[in-house]
């Protein structure tokens, strides 16, 4: 699969202050790419390059073959965090200003917005102004804002953030939509939930530096640590805990189950689950075993405090 | 092209809508009638007749004094001259008269020299001396003229009056007191930029500022320039600035003749010339008016509408660039206050060179200058172009005040991106360099 946008070795300074050190990134198209990292780590520093409000000290960027240049602002889509509009201005009036300073004609952009205020389920508030909007509501005009002209590249940064459970719900599935049709979208959020829920990529920013990338899957597998959580129903605890910890690393696990069993997490190593099975089938009835799969939360909490310097 | 346009529709409509504005439209004129109004009625409001007492024991000045009840209603001259000096002064005291002239008796009217008094409660307004003085005094001239013998009717016709005619090289007439209209007309037009730029500039200042206040920078940003930004916003918000200008002028100029016919005030310029000196200054002029009419179309009108539209956008736009310089800098308008003053200086600078150095000499090598560089030409220029400026030396100060005017809005986009980012860190020298090459 081919990049929409490729970040090569991007160096930004504030002064004397680091906020991207050589930093790569590939995001393939028609992914959706979290990109992860804890406050401060640079990312909105690499989305502002990506958007062109700021330029790389070094560096080059990409977008779909073409170095990055003016002419693909009308070909990214951003949310910013920093939530805003004309607070003055009507919802509609605003909407198709701002769609056609992305480069679409008036009669497209009403079209697009017909669309999007029909489909979102907002056809009144086109003569509202923002003042008289909730926050929430603001933001998902925004989001219509920001998806009116059909990106290639759609940059959220903390797309949930100010929705209620229903409405980030709908949103979710706007972006899955999204996705669906062929864009490509840059997720930046420290909701690790729903990166687990969405995102194919991530990459991990930390103190301006790049510490993960990949698939969440392969990303998964480099992190997994070959844990299997056991529940088992047996008379012989001393028995089964003698025959365990002779070959594996035992710890005590808590999930939940209906049977009165003992719950263990267990360490393999480098021998396979069956080995671990064959040892507990011989000494009782397994009822639970899972493979201990870390969580995108896991990964990041242990990569920060890893690299906590 | 289109994106600035774009910018310039939305700001326009913006400022156009925007409460306040339509408010102020509306409200300033009524205002300034209200004031205008007022200070007519008060001004016309004739203040009580005073009684002046005069007690002349010469006898020779007291029909003058009584000639005078007919021009003036503001003063009553009252002939008590039977009457016993003490008690009159004591009247005053009492407040029955509000003043007593005292003219005492003398053998030869030129001893009177600082003899004559006035004597009053309330210390009498400069006119009223002057007035007082002037009748004795051209009394005593006439009484000195008949006692030479002279003939006063020979003399007023002896008395000539001589015209210089002012001929240009180029074989154009011109008059001597057409300077004044000159200084007249390029000063009028000096002092509605300024004051047009005092007034709106710091609208473009505030619009600048919006978008950091609405937090909506960054989407603009990521699909505009600065550059576009900051032309699209000048130009929308001088258009709703110069639409307002024009209601008022329609509304005020409307409302003033409502007014005045109305309250039967009289509000303008007429209230101010009484109608004494109307007479006599169409008296004098009477000879040489029509003159000065045919001169007046002698001026370079077409060269002076032409400037003034010229100068008066470029002005706006060169000021209003500076203020949009100082919104990108500032994150809200309370910092803004400190930079405002560098701003109004020249403008200030530039009034004062016109009414003193270009009215002494036009084509002066201070006048000159100034009228090149970019922050006082606006005004200077205007002001000389009356007296007729080279072409060449126009074309110059038009184009610097404009490639100025370009180059401190792609300033002022600079300081606006850089602005965005900096988060309350001071930029280095080195790093607004770096800004400045994107």
């Amino acid at each position: 699969m081919s990049n929409l946008l490729e970040v090569h070795k991007v160096v930004k300074q504030y002064g004397d202050y680091v906020a991207l050190n050589e930093v790569s990134l590939n995001v393939p198209k028609g992914s959706i790419y979290g990109l992860l990292g804890p406050n401060g780590a640079g990312k909105t520093s690499l989305i502002r390059i990506i958007n062109q409000i700021t330029l790389p000290d070094s560096g080059e960027i990409i977008l779909d073959g073409e170095r990055l240049q003016p002419k693909h602002v009308q070909t990214i889509g951003y949310l910013p965090e920093e939530r805003g509009l004309y607070s003055s201005m009507k919802v509609g009036e605003q909407c198709l200003y701002l769609a056609q300073m992305k480069g679409l004609s008036k009669t497209e952009a009403k079209k697009q917005l017909d669309y999007w205020f029909d489909r979102l389920g907002i056809q009144g508030w086109w003569n509202k102004k923002i003042q008289e909007l909730s926050k929430g509501m603001a933001q998902k005009i925004q989001f219509v804002v920001c998806v009116l002209h059909k990106p290639k590249l759609l940059i959220l940064d903390e797309p949930f953030s100010g929705f209620d459970p229903v409405n980030a719900n709908i949103i979710k599935d706007e972006i899955l939509a999204l996705k669906e049709q062929g864009s490509t979208i840059i997720f930046s959020t420290h909701r690790m939930e729903s990166v687990e829920e969405l995102c194919e990529n991530i990459a991990l920013i930390h103190k301006s530096n790049k510490l993960i990338e990949g698939k969440v899957a392969d990303v998964k597998r480099q992190f997994r640590t070959n844990s299997f959580e056991v529940g088992i129903l047996t008379s012989n605890v001393e028995g089964l805990m003698y025959d365990i910890t002779q070959k594996f690393t035992v710890s005590p696990a808590n999930f939940k189950s209906l049977n009165d069993d003992l719950k263990l997490n267990i360490q393999i190593g480098n021998a396979t689950p069956n080995e671990l099975l064959n040892v507990l089938t011989q000494r009782g009835q397994v009822t639970h075993f899972v493979e201990k799969i870390p969580s995108i939360n896991d990964i990041f909490i242990q990569t920060v405090t890893e690299n906590k310097v | 092209m289109s994106i600035i346009s774009l910018i310039i529709k939305r700001e326009f409509i913006a400022k156009v809508r925007n409460k306040s504005f339509v408010v102020m439209t509306f409200l300033s004129p009524l205002l300034f009638v209200a004031i205008a109004v007022f200070i007519g009625y008060l001004s016309s409001m004739k203040a009580d007749t005073k009684s002046i007492v005069i007690h002349d024991s010469t006898g020779l000045f007291v029909s003058d004094f009584l000639k005078e009840n007919k021009n003036s209603s503001e003063f009553k001259f009252y002939n008590l001259s039977e009457f016993d000096l003490k008690a009159l002064k004591d009247s005053i005291a009492t407040e029955r008269f509000s003043g007593l002239i005292v003219i005492p008796k003398t053998t030869n009217v030129n001893d009177l020299e600082g003899k004559v008094e006035f004597i009053s409660n309330n210390s009498p307004s400069i006119s009223f001396i002057e007035n007082t003085q002037d009748v004795i005094a051209s009394k005593i001239t006439k009484l000195n003229l008949e006692e030479a013998k002279l003939d006063t009717l020979a003399i007023q016709k002896a008395q000539s009056k001589v015209n210089i005619h002012l001929v240009k090289a180029s074989g154009e007439e011109s008059l001597k007191g057409l300077n004044e209209i000159k200084i007249g007309i390029g000063g009028a037009f000096g002092y509605l930029i300024m004051m047009f730029i005092i007034i709106y500039g710091n609208m473009v200042m505030r619009s600048v500022i919006e978008e950091k206040t609405n937090r909506i920078i960054e989407i603009i940003i990521s699909s505009v320039k600065p550059f576009q930004l900051m032309i699209g916003k000048i130009v929308g918000t001088s258009l709703a600035g110069i639409l307002q200008f024009m209601i008022w002028a329609i509304i005020g100029l409307g409302l003033m003749f409502a007014a005045s016919a109305f309250f039967g005030v009289n509000v303008g310029p007429t209230a101010r010339i009484s109608p004494e000196l109307m007479q006599s200054a169409q008296h004098e002029l009477s000879g040489s008016a029509q003159m000065y009419i045919a001169e007046l179309w002698n001026l370079p009108i077409a060269s002076i509408l032409i400037g003034f539209v010229i100068y008066f956008i470029g002005g706006y736009f060169l000021y209003s660039s500076f203020y949009a310089a100082i919104g990108a800098a500032v994150d809200n308008q309370t910092d803004s206050q400190q930079f405002l003053l560098p701003i109004i200086m020249p403008l200030i600078l530039s009034v004062y060179i016109g009414f003193f150095t270009v009215v002494n000499n036009p084509h002066g090598s201070v006048a000159v200058i100034f009228s090149m560089i970019p922050l006082t030409s606006p005004i200077v220029m205007l002001m000389r172009i009356p007296f007729g400026v080279p072409w060449w030396q126009i074309a110059i100060s038009v184009s610097l005040l404009f490639a100025t005017f370009f180059l401190v809005v792609w300033f002022a986009a600079k300081i606006y991106r850089v602005g965005i980012l900096m988060y309350g860190k001071k930029p280095t020298w080195k790093e607004l360099y770096k800004w400045l090459k994107y």
